[in-house]
């Protein structure tokens, strides 16, 4: 059973058809990659995934559950975890913090418990700070658990982002260009990261990337997109192999 | 002389920071300037009022009961008000429907209470001594710890609480924080709760002291501390606290050394020359548009 299916999902915009008739299938434990040109509606598509849009036509179910009606943050409770594009990082809180939050809205104590500081509150906050220290260690980031979001390195700032999509035990992860503005030896870390991610925590990634060295190499199952429609979808092989998205996209080697 | 314009200015000021703080909290997570916010102040001093004169219950108790009728009222504007026209329509509905919210309730007020002041029973020993050449009175006492722990309070919570992060993070990024599975509707429903508690507990600390209440009351309390917040960097919690003591001890001061009658000039003065001169505040960051 397919943990995302997409079944004709077309976005419009005032006219404009950002997405036309998306058909996909993401299983269980894969590494699915999206790719296309500019403008192609990749970034649209997660979007809608996630509930910042609702979408014109079509479904998506996300483990049986139909969520293209659903808002943001209902989405992201269901499992669905994403980064974005621009890093858009709380500048503001810690790096601990940055985690925290996000792990933080399964918990039951309320406010007045949490203002009163009752036992239930404390021991959640507890598990809280532990889940979220795992993660910064896993990403590298320790050692800078207590500073500002803002203050840390392009690179760093990348990580944390996945650290805390990673918070609230997602079963899908959304990366959108997550190698953007990496040099070559870090787009390698990446591509370990991303396996470890997935290997270890038994997720299915959903990525957006224009790399394609590291899309081809991480990518299990390909779909490329082109004005909104999806053109081709296959493993690495066959992608790079498609006269379409040789025509559309990769162009043709003289 | 300057220390007792400066005690009664602080007083003054602090009241203008309660206020403020829910100016602040509300822009700095919806970028809505509520403007119904004088009214929950207002409310706020009534409620005090009917606690004091129909149930005798004594100061401490009309706080609280005016904090807990304000903090349902603050989130019920919120909901019938803000809510239906967030991220549906341009910034100006939702402002325009603050003005209508914050008309709305003074006039009920108005209607209900009537438009003549009102006065607080003599539930407090408003006696005073001496300190030095300063004559301190019991209610600003009250006023300045009353204030003072509820700020520390409010710094607390922000600081180191699950919701007062999720208000810092909401205040840096709504939908960021949403798509993190933050339930942005209820940390919005939190801060108005939070903001209108603390009007609330201004309004009846200010009713006792100057003994007046009355419905209108609000309108001018409410752009004094709409314009400390902005002289404070309004997004900016210490910057509210700040801005509102200055604001006050500043008021204060012009009344005793210019003219009483210059007493709202100086205080929208400051306004006009921090728009100009420092647009963002004392505390406040300058916001660099995102592309």
């Amino acid at each position: 059973m397919p943990v995302l299916e997409l079944q004709g999902v077309s976005q419009e915009f005032g006219g404009l058809r950002a997405l036309d008739g998306i058909d996909m299938k993401v299983e269980h434990n894969t590494i699915f990659g999206i790719i296309g040109p500019n403008g192609a509606g990749k970034t649209t598509l997660f979007n809608v995934i996630t509930g910042i849009y609702t979408p014109t036509e079509g479904s998506l179910i996300f483990r049986d559950t139909p969520i293209a009606s659903l808002s943001s943050h209902k989405v992201a409770r269901l499992g669905i975890g994403r980064t974005f594009q621009n890093i858009r990082l709380f500048n503001r809180l810690s790096v601990l913090d940055n985690v925290k939050v996000a792990a933080n809205w399964n918990r039951s104590a309320g406010l007045l418990a949490s203002l009163l500081g009752m036992p239930a509150y404390v021991r959640e906050q507890k598990q809280c700070s532990t889940k979220a220290e795992e993660l910064i260690t896993m990403m590298g980031l320790y050692e800078k658990r207590r500073e500002y979001a803002q203050s840390l390195s392009y690179g760093e700032q990348r990580r944390l982002e996945i650290a805390r999509a990673l918070a609230s035990n997602p079963c899908l992860l959304l990366l959108d260009e997550p190698a953007a503005g990496m040099n070559s030896s870090e787009k390698l870390e990446l591509m370990d990261l991303i396996w470890k991610i997935r290997d270890d925590m038994q997720l299915t990634i959903l990525l957006v990337e224009h790399d394609m060295h590291l899309v081809m190499n991480i990518c299990e199952q390909i779909a490329v997109l082109d004005y909104g429609r999806k053109i081709a979808e296959g493993d690495p092989e066959q992608i790079k192999s498609d006269p379409r998205v040789i025509q559309s996209y990769l162009g043709v080697e003289q | 002389m300057l220390w007792q314009q400066l005690l009664n200015g602080l007083t003054l000021g602090s009241t203008y920071a309660l206020i403020a703080l829910g100016y602040t909290m509300v822009y700095g997570i919806v970028q809505l300037i509520n403007f119904a916010h004088g009214e929950i102040y207002m409310v706020g001093a009534f409620v005090g009022l009917v606690l004091v004169t129909v149930w005798d219950v004594n100061l401490g108790v009309a706080m609280v009961g005016a904090m807990a009728v304000c903090m349902l009222l603050g989130v019920l504007v919120e909901r019938i008000a803000y809510r239906p026209l967030r991220g549906k329509s341009s910034r100006l509905s939702p402002l325009i429907s603050a003005l209508g919210a914050s008309i709305f309730l003074s006039t009920l007020m108005a209607l209900i209470a009537g438009v003549n002041t009102r006065r607080y029973p003599a539930i407090m020993d408003l006696s005073s001594f001496s300190w030095g050449p300063v004559q301190v009175s019991s209610m600003q006492v009250i006023i300045l710890l009353v204030s003072a722990l509820l700020m520390i309070g409010l710094q607390f919570m922000v600081r180191k609480t699950r919701i007062g992060k999720a208000m810092r993070a909401c205040s840096q990024d709504l939908d960021a924080a949403a798509l993190m599975g933050i339930n942005v509707n209820r940390v919005i429903s939190y801060t108005f709760a939070i903001g209108s508690a603390l009007a609330a507990a201004g309004g009846v600390m200010v009713g006792v002291y100057y003994n007046a209440v009355w419905p209108y009351m609000g309108t001018m309390a409410g752009l004094k501390a709409f314009a400390a917040a902005v002289l404070g960097g309004i997004g900016s919690i210490p910057g509210a606290m700040l801005g509102g003591l200055t604001l006050g001890v500043l008021e204060i001061m012009g009344v005793a050394y210019i003219s009483s009658s210059f007493k709202d000039a100086i205080a929208f003065g400051i306004l006009i020359l921090v728009l100009i001169l420092r647009p963002q505040g004392i505390l406040g960051e300058k916001i660099s548009k995102k592309v």
